[in-house]
């Protein structure tokens, strides 16, 4: 860490007097397996590091502001990346709105999101995890026919973002990951499934879990056939919850609403979900997997609630959109690495959970459609207008109960009706990597394209 | 910096220290190695709200190594282009060679097969108040559709990627791409709400492709797509014939069934077309060629990131399966030839077989007839991203601009929904195929990989599909 945090304020000093220069500086080693048959199929191992800088100008008419980043922390690409940045900022638009975070006192939370373990586990160990994972999805059940990959892998990384406002934040984190894709047949028909395990180090990862998932997930949807079109009620599984939690969270940012590109702009105070719905992102609350001291500009992440009881209560921004909406930012700036300028988003989202299990909110609809796996949702769904149609898996309630399994159908509706008609929130929540936790979830009236 | 300079450093490391480096990632017993150098400078501007809101460029450069032994590959990739940063990422990716050890094995390299971009004006050599101005145009001229234009948001970029590839087999090429790229997306703000158009054009070329006309008719349409749909109505749900725009359903075929017809899915057994080879798996009027040799194409390319030819590969033909697509080693395991499909987004990531453009060859009916002919039904004008499974072979694609189809004529817009199939269903359900061909510029993403790629066909007609919409 502190190589970086010399590197970053070596290019700090380099500002010139009438310059702001704000640099995100990321390091970090990454370790992939993938099994197949018993074996190694792809070993991979690598250190990866850069720089992005972004530089701002003052003027009569507001700031302007220029980027450039580099896949390297060599001398030289730093010195390009500074020229280049300079350049580029002379051919903005002057913007009132335009700044750099500055501290606002609000103190980080003290999180440790690294697990040193991980670096010294060996990569055997690693490696005999992906092929242990491999044997139990193949041999799990006689139905599985293939394993189309078993995969480990795992990341430490480190960032320090510093400007000459005064900002200077510095984070790490782990993660390690084990996921398996299964294909069933039964002879006429195949079907996959997926399974998946996340942790911050190799020992906490639940191998059996994620290959119970893959073979449930493939095996019970063998034999799925196409339902008729109708009206039902779609209960979500988890993950697929989460999935929708996080196009929510979309249109809850706040440069989306400045931006005029979120059907909730001027909604604030009305009840736009059901009283079932308090949606919250909370990026210090250590046990969801996105979680961050900082945010994309080095702000403190802070606990914002968004939805209450129903009641849209508030967006969230990073500096500039705060600025244009005329408030302060929520410590909510998200950034896709070096390459990416701060936005505004949610990072990590979470449904305050409800009472039923997932049995109990099967029982009390009694008949509908739950939803396993999702497709085609960044085609199929459109944030700005709210229509949602989304191809899925999943099987068939009735009578309380899962039943038979169904395929090539579509439940479509509106972002919009969606929240209104949520019926039941489970109590059933899992921490998935990503931007959301999820838990069952269940919504009214849904159309059901089949046959 | 002179030509001869320029030239000499088009292959990014000297010829005798890639050798060194493939001689050490082989010392430990590889099979087979592989060295890929690249340099890529992109650069972007976006205008929104009215604003030039940033200038971003970038710079990535750096070498990815692989090695063989047995079914292992091995990969590591380094940002240090000296030969004691190369040596350190060929010893990472040699760690799977059983035998260990830092022997250093003599490594013959061919002739260089070097490649040049045929781009007529690099985008390093545009002004950038050009592409300012570029993005200023376009921003008026969706303005002045109407009124009800809320928002226009204009991209620009263009990429420069030069890449060296050399592997123990002795094959060593370079090749210098060129891509640039347009986007307009625009907002319309009605009773009903808002309603979004999206335009982009992008080429495996110079900027030469970014006229003022090129870039006002690209704003104009995305301005009125978004006004059109103000008028849309929720689409239909269930199953109706569909018939495609020429340009616009390629995607169908990159999804429903190129994905499927990729080696690396074929040899696991994790694709509906595995085993299927000179068996009829579409309708007779259904020829599909995968082409990375269409000059200027978004996935145009001289050679792949193997290092091999790009080239036509006919798939389907008038409905049999011929062949599938091959990346080197997966070619070089079944004993046969790459068919140059082996890509990979950046030297951060091993090759895999991947799709360049996908296109279905025209037919000979008229698009105007087979519209008139279609009772009722869906148009697709422009269709937005898909997924699919190729275990199972079910996709579902967006609908970003369809209309209605009544008593052969079309009528109403429909709001944005998915369509969803079944690949070798769909395949089986062209019953009219038009002479109307044209290809769009996309994104292919696939174990989380991004590579450009283009995709083609005339207006065509799908006899059913199941429209996930909510009326």
């Amino acid at each position: 860490m502190s190589d970086l945090i010399k590197v970053a304020e070596r290019i700090l000093d380099s500002a010139n007097g009438d310059e702001q220069i704000e640099v995100y500086l990321s390091s970090g080693t990454d370790t992939e397996v993938r099994a197949y048959q018993g074996e190694v199929e792809q070993l991979s191992s690598a250190s990866s590091s850069g720089v992005g800088i972004r530089i701002l100008r003052d003027g009569v008419g507001g700031a302007r502001v220029g980027v450039a980043w580099a896949g390297s922390l060599n001398d030289e690409a730093i010195e390009d990346a500074l020229n280049e940045a300079r350049d580029n900022v002379t051919f903005a638009t002057e913007d009132e709105f335009l700044a750099f975070a500055r501290p606002d006192g609000v103190a980080p939370a003290q999180l440790d999101l690294v697990d040193r373990s991980l670096g010294s586990t060996p990569i055997e160990e690693k490696i005999a995890m992906a092929i242990e994972l491999e044997r139990m999805v193949r041999t799990g059940d006689p139905r599985i026919r293939q394993v189309d990959s078993a995969n480990y892998s795992d990341f430490i990384a480190e960032a320090v973002i510093f400007s000459t406002n005064g900002i200077r934040a510095n984070f790490a984190r782990s993660g390690a990951y084990v996921s398996v894709e299964a294909i069933a047949s039964d002879g006429r028909d195949d079907q996959t499934g997926w399974g998946l395990s996340a942790a911050r180090a190799p020992h906490e990862l639940d191998l059996a879990e994620a290959a119970r998932d893959a073979i449930t997930r493939s095996t019970r949807m063998l034999g799925a056939v196409k339902p008729p079109s109708m009206k039902a009620t779609a209960v979500f599984d988890p993950r697929s919850a989460a999935m929708l939690f996080s196009i929510i969270g979309g249109a809850l940012s706040g440069e989306a609403v400045v931006r005029g590109r979120s059907f909730f702009a001027d909604r604030i105070g009305e009840m736009v979900a059901s009283d079932q719905l308090t949606l919250v992102d909370d990026p210090t609350n250590p046990r969801h997997f996105a979680a961050s001291s900082f945010d994309g500009e080095g702000l403190a992440c802070r606990r914002n609630v968004m939805i209450e009881d129903g009641r849209l209560d508030a967006f969230v921004y990073d500096t500039v959109s705060a600025r244009r909406a005329g408030t302060t930012s929520t410590g909510s700036a998200i950034r896709g690495g070096i390459a990416g300028s701060p936005s505004a988003g949610c990072r990590a989202l979470q449904a305050a959970p409800g009472s039923q299990s997932q049995a109990e909110i099967l029982a009390a609809v009694g008949e509908g459609i739950y939803v396993e796996s999702m497709m085609g949702v960044h085609s199929g769904v459109n944030p700005i207008s709210g229509d949602f149609s989304v191809g899925i898996t999943g099987l068939m309630i009735r009578d309380g109960q899962l039943a038979e399994p169904v395929r090539e159908v579509t439940v479509a509706s509106t972002l919009q009706r969606m929240l209104l008609d949520i019926t039941h929130m489970g109590s059933d929540v899992e921490w998935l990597p990503g931007s959301s936790a999820g838990q069952t979830l269940a919504i009214g009236a849904v159309a059901v394209s089949g046959t | 910096m002179n030509g001869t300079l320029c030239w000499m450093e088009s292959t990014l490391v000297a010829e005798e220290v890639v050798r060194r480096v493939l001689g050490v990632a082989m010392g430990a017993g590889g099979e087979f190695a592989e060295v890929f150098v690249e340099d890529r400078t992109t650069s972007s501007a976006v205008l929104d709200q009215r604003r030039i809101e940033e200038l971003s460029s970038g710079r990535d450069r750096g070498a990815g190594i692989r090695v063989v032994v047995g079914e292992t590959t091995g990969f590591a990739h380094t940002a240090d282009l000296s030969e004691a940063g190369l040596v350190e990422a060929a010893r990472a990716a040699a760690a799977v060679a059983r035998e260990g050890g830092t022997a250093r094995r003599e490594v013959a390299l061919g002739k260089l097969d070097s490649h040049r971009s045929s781009a007529q004006l690099m985008p390093r050599d545009v002004e950038k108040a050009r592409k300012i101005d570029l993005l200023r145009i376009a921003d008026d001229v969706a303005r002045s559709e109407g009124g009800s234009i809320s928002q226009v948001q204009v991209g620009i970029g263009d990429s420069l990627r030069r890449f060296t590839v050399a592997n123990s087999d002795g094959d060593y090429a370079s090749d210098e791409q060129v891509r640039t790229r347009f986007n307009v997306s625009c907002v319309a703000l009605g009773d009903g709400g808002m309603q979004t158009g999206y335009r982009p054009l992008a080429a495996t070329r110079g900027f030469e492709i970014l006229t003022d006309e090129d870039v006002a008719r690209a704003a104009r349409d995305a301005a009125r797509q978004a006004i059109t749909k103000l008028e849309a109505r929720p689409a239909p749900s269930g199953d109706l014939p569909v018939v495609l725009a020429g340009g616009s359903g390629g995607i169908l075929f990159h999804e429903a069934c190129g994905h499927g017809l990729e080696a690396d899915a074929i040899l696991k057994q994790a694709s509906v077309y595995a085993g299927k080879l000179g068996q009829q798996v579409a309708s007779p009027l259904v020829t599909l060629v995968d082409d990375g040799t269409v000059i200027g194409e978004w996935g145009h390319l001289a050679i792949d990131d193997e290092g091999r030819l790009g080239s036509r590969n006919v798939l389907i033909e008038n409905g049999i399966l011929t062949d599938y697509m091959w990346d080197y080693l997966r070619a070089r395991k079944e004993g046969r030839r790459s068919s140059g499909n082996g890509r990979r987004q950046s030297y951060q990531h091993l090759p895999m077989v991947r799709m360049t453009n996908t296109y279905l060859l025209e037919g000979d009916s008229d698009a105007d007839e087979i519209i008139a002919q279609t009772p009722r039904g869906v148009y697709v004008a422009q269709l937005g991203g898909g997924q699919v499974n190729t275990a199972t072979g079910d996709f579902v694609f967006g609908m970003s601009s369809a209309f209605m189809i009544e008593d052969g004529k079309i009528t109403y817009p429909l709001r944005d929904c998915n369509l969803i199939g079944n690949g070798p269903d769909v395949l089986q359900r062209v019953d009219a195929v038009a002479r109307d061909f044209s290809m769009t510029p996309g994104t292919c993403g696939k174990d989380g990989q991004s590579v450009p790629v283009g995709t083609g066909q005339a207006t065509m007609r799908l006899t059913s599909v199941t429209i996930g919409g909510a009326a």
